[in-house]
C-alpha cells in the first residue's frame, strides 16, 4: 500500500470531467421542470407593508408564488438560526429574499417579478460596524436587542487570554501599536448557486445540491420543510467550486419549498450578478494590536482588539471571530496574550465562511505587526521571527500545547527558495526546543 | 416568434425550435441536453461555455442561436465521438489540469482551437490564447503543461 505514497494518481472522476459528462447541478433538466426566481428587497432595510401578486399572476406561464406562509416548518435558518428563509415583515439587506415566483421558464419569472407590487417602507440602514456598535444606533433587524452578536446571553465581547497581558506589557522595553483591516471578498466559484428538487416515486424530496458540506445543511433543510430526514434524499458530491461559499444554504431551501408546494421538479439558480451581490461573503475584519517586546527581540505580550462585520445575519461569523482570535498571534510564543473579539451586525448581505475560515484574517495582520515590531526594536525581521517561533511544548492563546511545530523549518525553507542567506545562529535553531 | 434552427452539432444534423432571443448556450443545454458547455457568467466573461463554431472558439452564451444556422458546432461531447479520448482530454486528465472541473469543457475547446491553428505554441502564446478561460481553482499551470505536452506529441489520437 505504501508504494502509492508520493505518487500522482489520476482522479477517479477525471475521465467524466474531461468528457463533459460530469453532472453538475445545473445540468439536470427534468421533464415538466419549473423555474423559480426570488423577489428581492429593493432597499437596504425596510418594513414590508404588502406584496400584491395579482398582476404577476396573470402572466402566461406563471404557476404560482411561494411566501413565508408556505413554509411548513422553521422560518429561520443559517448557522446561527437567525436568517429569514423568506422575509415576512422586515428586510435587513438589499436583495434579501421576500418571495419566489415559479413559472415554466426563467424569462417568465422575470416578467412576472416586474409586475409584483411590493409596498415597502424604507428605513435608515447602518453600514459601518463602529456606527452600528454605538448605543442608540438604528437596529439592523427588529428582532435584535443591539447590533452586537451575543456569544453568550448578554456577552458581546469574546475574550480569550493566556497569562496576564498587563504584566507582559509592563515588562516590555517597547510597546508597538498597529491597526489592520482586511476587506470583503466573494468566493466567485465558477458555478453559480443552483439547486434542483423534486419528489420521487416513494414520496421522498430529492434535492441535487452543490453543497460543500451536506451535514451542515440537511438538518436545517429538514426543519424548514418539516420533513423527517428519511423523507429527504440530499444528493451532492459534484461542486463547481465552493471556497467556503457553499457551506451556507443559498438555493436548496427555495427549490425544495417550490417543489413541496407545486409537486413538480423545480430549478432555482442565481445569475452571476445575483450570486456576486447577494451570496454570503468573507466579511471585514479590523484588528488592533498592542505588542510588548524586549530589547533582545523576545515578545512579552500581545493585546488584540478585533471587530468583524457579520452583515445582516450571523452565518459562520461568530465562529469566525473565535477562530480568528485563536490564530491572530501567529505561530509565536508569547507568554501573555489577550484577544477581545466582537461581531457586529450591519445592513449588508451576510458574511460567512470562506477559505481557511478566518485564520488568515488574523495571521496577515500579525505578520504586518511583526515587521513593525522588528523596525521598532531595530533587529532583522527574520531574527525576530526565529527568536519567537513556536517550539514544541509552547502554548497558544486558547491553551493548546504545540506539538510538531514547524515554523522555523518552514521559514528556513522559504528563505532558501527566496535566495536569502540566513546567519548560522538562526539556522542552528530547531522547533524541537528553545 | 419561433423558428426552426438547423445546424450540425458534433457531426450530426439537428433541427430545433428556437426563439429569436435564445442563445446557443440556452439551446444546447436546455433544449438539446448537451450540458458540456457550462453557464458560468452568462455574460461572456468566464469562458466555460466556449464551443467551436466552424472551428473558431465562440462564447455560446453570447451567440444568438439563430446565427449558427447551417454551420458546424463542436462541443466537448464531440471531442471523443468514438469513445477514445482526444489527446487534449488525456493530457488534461493525466496532468490534473482542473480541480472542480467546471471550466474544463471550455478550456478544452479553446485549447483545441489553439493547437488547430498553432500546433507548436510557446508558453507565452498558450497563456495569451487561454486568457479568456477562467479557472477559479487555479489550475492554470497544469493547463499550460497539458497543452504543451500535446503540442510536443506526448499524446496521440
Amino acid at each position: 500500500m505504501t508504494e502509492y505514497v508520493g505518487m500522482a494518481m489520476p482522479r477517479y472522476d477525471g475521465i467524466g470531467q474531461v468528457k463533459g459528462q460530469t453532472k453538475f447541478v445545473d445540468d439536470f433538466v427534468l421533464p415538466g421542470m419549473l423555474y423559480a426566481k426570488a423577489l428581492r428587497s429593493p432597499v437596504h432595510k425596510g418594513l414590508i407593508r404588502s406584496v400584491d401578486f395579482s398582476a404577476a399572476k396573470k402572466v402566461p406561464g406563471v404557476v404560482g408564488f411561494v411566501t413565508a406562509d408556505d413554509i411548513p416548518g422553521n422560518r429561520l435558518f443559517g448557522a446561527c438560526g437567525d436568517q429569514q428563509v423568506l422575509a415576512e415583515s422586515y428586510t435587513a439587506y438589499k436583495g434579501e429574499d421576500i418571495a419566489l415566483v415559479v413559472a415554466v421558464d426563467e424569462d417568465t419569472c422575470m416578467e412576472a417579478l416586474e409586475k409584483v407590487k411590493l409596498d415597502i417602507e424604507e428605513q435608515e440602514p447602518v453600514f459601518d460596524m463602529f456606527e452600528a456598535a454605538k448605543p442608540g444606533a438604528p437596529l439592523v433587524r427588529p428582532d435584535l436587542k443591539s447590533n452586537m452578536w451575543e456569544f453568550m446571553p448578554g456577552v458581546t465581547t469574546r475574550v480569550i487570554y493566556l497569562g496576564d497581558v498587563d504584566k507582559g506589557l509592563a515588562e516590555a522595553d517597547y510597546i508597538v501599536e498597529g491597526r489592520y483591516t482586511t476587506g470583503e471578498q466573494d468566493h466567485a466559484a465558477m458555478e453559480p448557486m443552483v439547486s434542483v428538487a423534486y419528489f420521487d416515486d416513494a414520496e421522498r424530496l430529492v434535492i441535487h445540491t452543490h453543497s460543500q458540506c451536506l451535514q451542515f445543511q440537511l438538518g436545517s433543510l429538514a426543519s424548514i420543510f418539516d420533513l423527517p430526514l428519511s423523507r429527504i434524499r440530499y444528493i451532492g458530491g459534484v461542486v463547481g467550486g465552493g471556497f467556503g461559499g457553499k457551506n451556507h444554504i443559498h438555493a436548496d431551501h427555495f427549490a425544495g419549498l417550490a417543489a413541496l408546494k407545486f409537486r413538480r421538479p423545480v430549478k432555482y439558480r442565481l445569475s452571476r450578478r445575483e450570486d456576486l451581490l447577494y451570496s454570503t461573503k468573507r466579511g471585514v475584519f479590523i484588528l488592533e494590536y498592542k505588542t510588548g517586546v524586549k530589547k533582545d527581540g523576545r515578545l512579552t505580550a500581545n493585546y488584540i482588539k478585533l471587530w468583524h462585520d457579520a452583515g445582516a445575519y450571523g452565518g459562520f461569523s461568530p465562529y469566525g471571530v473565535e477562530k480568528c482570535s485563536m490564530f491572530a498571534s501567529g505561530p509565536y510564543h508569547i507568554p501573555n496574550m489577550r484577544v477581545e473579539g466582537q461581531c457586529v451586525f450591519t445592513n449588508k448581505a451576510g458574511s460567512s465562511s470562506m477559505r481557511g475560515f478566518t485564520i488568515m484574517n488574523g495571521q496577515f495582520p500579525m505578520e504586518m505587526q511583526m515587521t513593525k515590531v522588528a523596525e521598532a526594536v531595530g533587529i532583522d525581521q527574520w531574527e525576530l521571527r526565529f527568536i519567537n517561533a513556536w517550539r514544541d511544548g509552547d502554548m497558544g492563546v486558547s491553551r493548546y500545547v504545540v506539538r510538531g511545530a514547524g515554523a522555523l523549518e518552514a521559514m528556513t525553507g522559504a528563505a532558501k527558495l527566496a535566495g536569502i542567506e540566513l546567519p548560522d545562529h538562526l539556522l542552528a535553531m530547531s522547533s524541537r526546543g528553545r | 416568434m419561433k423558428q426552426i434552427l438547423s445546424f450540425t452539432l458534433n457531426g450530426a444534423p439537428v433541427d430545433v425550435i428556437v426563439t429569436a432571443t435564445e442563445t446557443l448556450l440556452d439551446v444546447l443545454r436546455e433544449k438539446l441536453g448537451v450540458t458540456g458547455p457550462k453557464r458560468g457568467c452568462d455574460n461572456g466573461d468566464c469562458g466555460t461555455c466556449t464551443v467551436l463554431l466552424d472551428g473558431e472558439p465562440v462564447r455560446s452564451c453570447l451567440t444568438i442561436a439563430l446565427t449558427v444556422a447551417g454551420r458546424q458546432v463542436l462541443t466537448v461531447e464531440g471531442l471523443s465521438p468514438d469513445g477514445d479520448l482526444h489527446p487534449l482530454q488525456k493530457a488534461f486528465h493525466e496532468h490534473g489540469a482542473f480541480q472542480c472541473g467546471f471550466c474544463t469543457p471550455g478550456m478544452l475547446m479553446s485549447a483545441k482551437a489553439l493547437l488547430d491553428t498553432n500546433p507548436n505554441p510557446s508558453r507565452v502564446e498558450i497563456r495569451e490564447y487561454m486568457s479568456g478561460n477562467l479557472c477559479r481553482c487555479g489550475s492554470y499551470e497544469e493547463v499550460v503543461e497539458a497543452i504543451q505536452a500535446v503540442a510536443a506529441g506526448e499524446y496521440k489520437e
